[in-house]
């Protein structure tokens, strides 16, 4: 073993790399997904125009100026697809991050406060018992139309399923040994939660992120198909569903491209974090690279 | 053994309450450590013994402050450190550390060895990041850790090695009183005896008081001077190790001596004294905790709780015929010899 170990030179991401190019799962996964955040950035160079309405060429087939067809209203569909990856890409990975940070926050609190534990617990059961989508529907009427307003009104909804987690692996953890170990030796506040309870929290943390990012791609696509997200000339895989629906016996091909880009995303991401988590606990990606 | 105890605990008891056994029935407590009275001498290893579940583990906890005890009192350095605010129980722990049981799990699996011992030495302000990587390596090789393991993280070491990093991690602020909660007692055989001897030297070289807690009398023989038998969460007999040994009062001492394997066939305890199950702690017998198992027991037994008494001087023990039987015992064999 020592021999082994010696005989690779040591670098910080280098395991984690080599396990990553061996698992082609990831590999696909993030190449995909690198592709979408490409289009995504480079929208511009890469399609046409996606708000330009040419009403004479209205639902035409795959022709050379667009390469998927044209909407009901004459614009390019592929353009509106890539277009409609920044949205999606956008609401996904803000959300996960804003429901990580609080939902992460929250959640250690209550895993390690009694009283404060139970009482956050009772809200998040209230909060969990009204379906998420309804409250997004209900969050995204109040606040203002926007970007901003779709991000929050999901994230709040996914807020709890955070929370609880973190609290149940929270509590976990608080009990092992080593944690024990560690209050015995005068670590306390927060560098005991920063250096021993959050890492091992973190595998479950980033599965439930990247399911948050999931279904956040598929909320932002369910408000906008419902006509209560964006404002609907921006494109959005949602609004293109929406509009396709009224569509759909002339023209079926323009739903099956936002609706196949949305399943094949929400897909990438949720194996991407489902193996991810093997990966980055410690004692599991030592099985898998032996 | 006179002197200053370093560690008195007096009428020391914890209690869980535990969910009611069925949906509106009463709640129910289990007491893990029943009032236990108990003094630590300065450099001595006090030996606690006693099967599974009989609250050795809690009293050790609650020695270190891991946990409150219900009720009474504890003394360590002439203070009760219950009744410090949290930035003096931490200044206080520097005389106190434990050893824990289970090696790999009490270290964080994601922290190299050299991360984990020098925890302690940042959490104390030891000194800079060169000094105290320096007293890293120091404590290294006084606990026989090869300097090259310091940068593996516990996965990569044998249950030997982290034990050492636990000891190491334990010894880093020069403590008075080490816990020793079970310390090998998950390792191997043929590692236990490394690692007893060189808890047993660290003591001798640093001076340490010495709470070793087992259930393996032939390894508390090994280290204890003194030995404290403790059953269903109570103080049974505390006294020498050389005479618990040689010539245990209490009948539930008798038995946990008559369990250790003998080499030789024919000095094996013929009639080991206890019958039956450890009653559970939800609903210890009354009276004597252990007349239920005990050859001894008559009526008394279950009216009436018998104390901790002073026999031959330096030794207590809780039983009502202790002296009855004190003659005729059966252990011939001396562990210590």
């Amino acid at each position: 073993m020592a021999i082994i170990e010696s005989a690779v030179p040591s670098h910080p991401v280098g395991p984690l790399l080599r396990h990553m190019g061996r698992n082609r799962a990831i590999t696909l996964c993030c190449l995909f997904l690198i592709v979408l955040v490409l289009l995504a950035i480079f929208a511009p160079v890469v399609a046409g125009d996606p708000l330009k309405i040419d009403p004479a060429h209205r639902l035409s087939s795959p022709e050379a100026g667009a390469i998927w067809g044209r909407d009901h209203l004459g614009r390019d569909v592929f353009a509106r697809a890539v277009y409609g990856t920044r949205v999606s890409l956008l609401v996904g990975f803000s959300v996960a991050i804003l429901t990580t940070v609080f939902g992460v926050a929250i959640g250690v609190y209550a895993g390690l406060s009694r009283i404060g534990g139970a009482i956050v617990m009772r809200l998040t059961d209230a909060m969990m018992a009204i379906p998420a989508i309804l409250l997004a529907i209900a969050f995204a009427s109040i606040l203002n139309a926007g970007l901003l307003t779709v991000i929050i009104a999901i994230a709040i909804p996914e807020i709890p399923r955070m929370v609880r987690l973190v609290r149940s692996v929270v509590l976990g953890v608080r009990s092992q040994p080593h944690v024990t170990a560690a209050i015995s030796i005068g670590t306390s506040g927060l560098a005991l939660i920063w250096r021993h309870i959050l890492p091992g929290t973190m595998g479950p943390v980033l599965v439930q992120a990247t399911y948050a990012c999931a279904s956040a791609i598929i909320a932002s696509a369910v408000l906008s198909f419902l006509g209560v997200g964006i404002s609907p000339e921006v494109p959005s895989w949602g609004g293109m569903m929406a509009d396709a629906r009224s569509t759909f016996r002339v023209q079926p091909v323009l739903m099956l491209y936002p609706g196949v880009l949305l399943s094949l995303l929400v897909l990438a991401v949720n194996i991407l974090g489902d193996r991810l988590s093997d990966t980055l606990d410690p004692r599991k990606s030592r099985r898998t690279s032996l | 053994m006179t002197g200053k105890p370093f560690l008195s605990l007096r009428g020391i008891s914890k209690t869980y309450a535990m969910g009611p056994a069925r949906l509106g029935g009463p709640v129910r407590n289990l007491h893990a450590v029943d009032d236990v009275t108990l003094d630590v001498l300065p450099g001595e290893t006090l030996g606690l013994v006693g099967e599974s579940g009989c609250g050795k583990s809690s009293l050790a906890r609650m020695i270190m402050q891991l946990e409150p005890p219900t009720s009474g009192t504890m003394v360590l350095k002439g203070r009760d450190p219950a009744e410090l605010g949290n930035a003096a129980l931490k200044e206080a722990r520097r005389d106190f550390q434990m050893v824990f049981q289970d090696p790999y799990a009490s270290l964080n699996p994601r922290m190299r060895a050299r991360a984990i011992i020098a925890e302690v030495l940042r959490n104390y302000r030891f000194g800079t990041p060169d000094q105290i990587n320096a007293r890293v390596e120091e404590l290294a090789r006084q606990v026989g850790l090869s300097a090259h393991l310091l940068d593996r993280f516990p996965h990569e070491l044998s249950g030997g090695q982290c034990q050492r990093v636990g000891i190491a991690r334990a010894i880093a602020l020069k403590p008075r009183l080490i816990v020793a909660d079970e310390p090998v007692s998950a390792l191997d055989v043929s590692i236990q005896a490394q690692i007893l001897n060189l808890i047993v030297e660290l003591q001798s070289e640093m001076g340490l008081t010495l709470v070793f807690v087992s259930h393996d009398m032939s390894v508390v023989a090994h280290v204890a001077d003194r030995v404290a038998v403790m059953y269903l969460g109570r103080l049974v007999e505390i006294g020498p190790s050389s005479d618990i040994f040689s010539r245990p009062l209490h009948p539930y001492s008798r038995t946990l001596l008559a369990a250790v394997p003998r080499p030789v066939p024919e000095a094996r305890q013929r009639h080991a004294s206890a019958r039956g199950e450890l009653p559970s702690p939800l609903n210890p017998p009354s009276g004597c905790h252990f007349r239920t198992r005990c050859p001894l027991a008559t009526e008394r037994c279950s009216a009436e709780r018998p104390q901790l008494r002073s026999i031959e001087g330096a030794r207590q023990v809780a039983c009502h015929h202790a002296d009855a039987d004190a003659v005729g015992v059966h252990v011939t064999e001396n562990l210590h010899a």
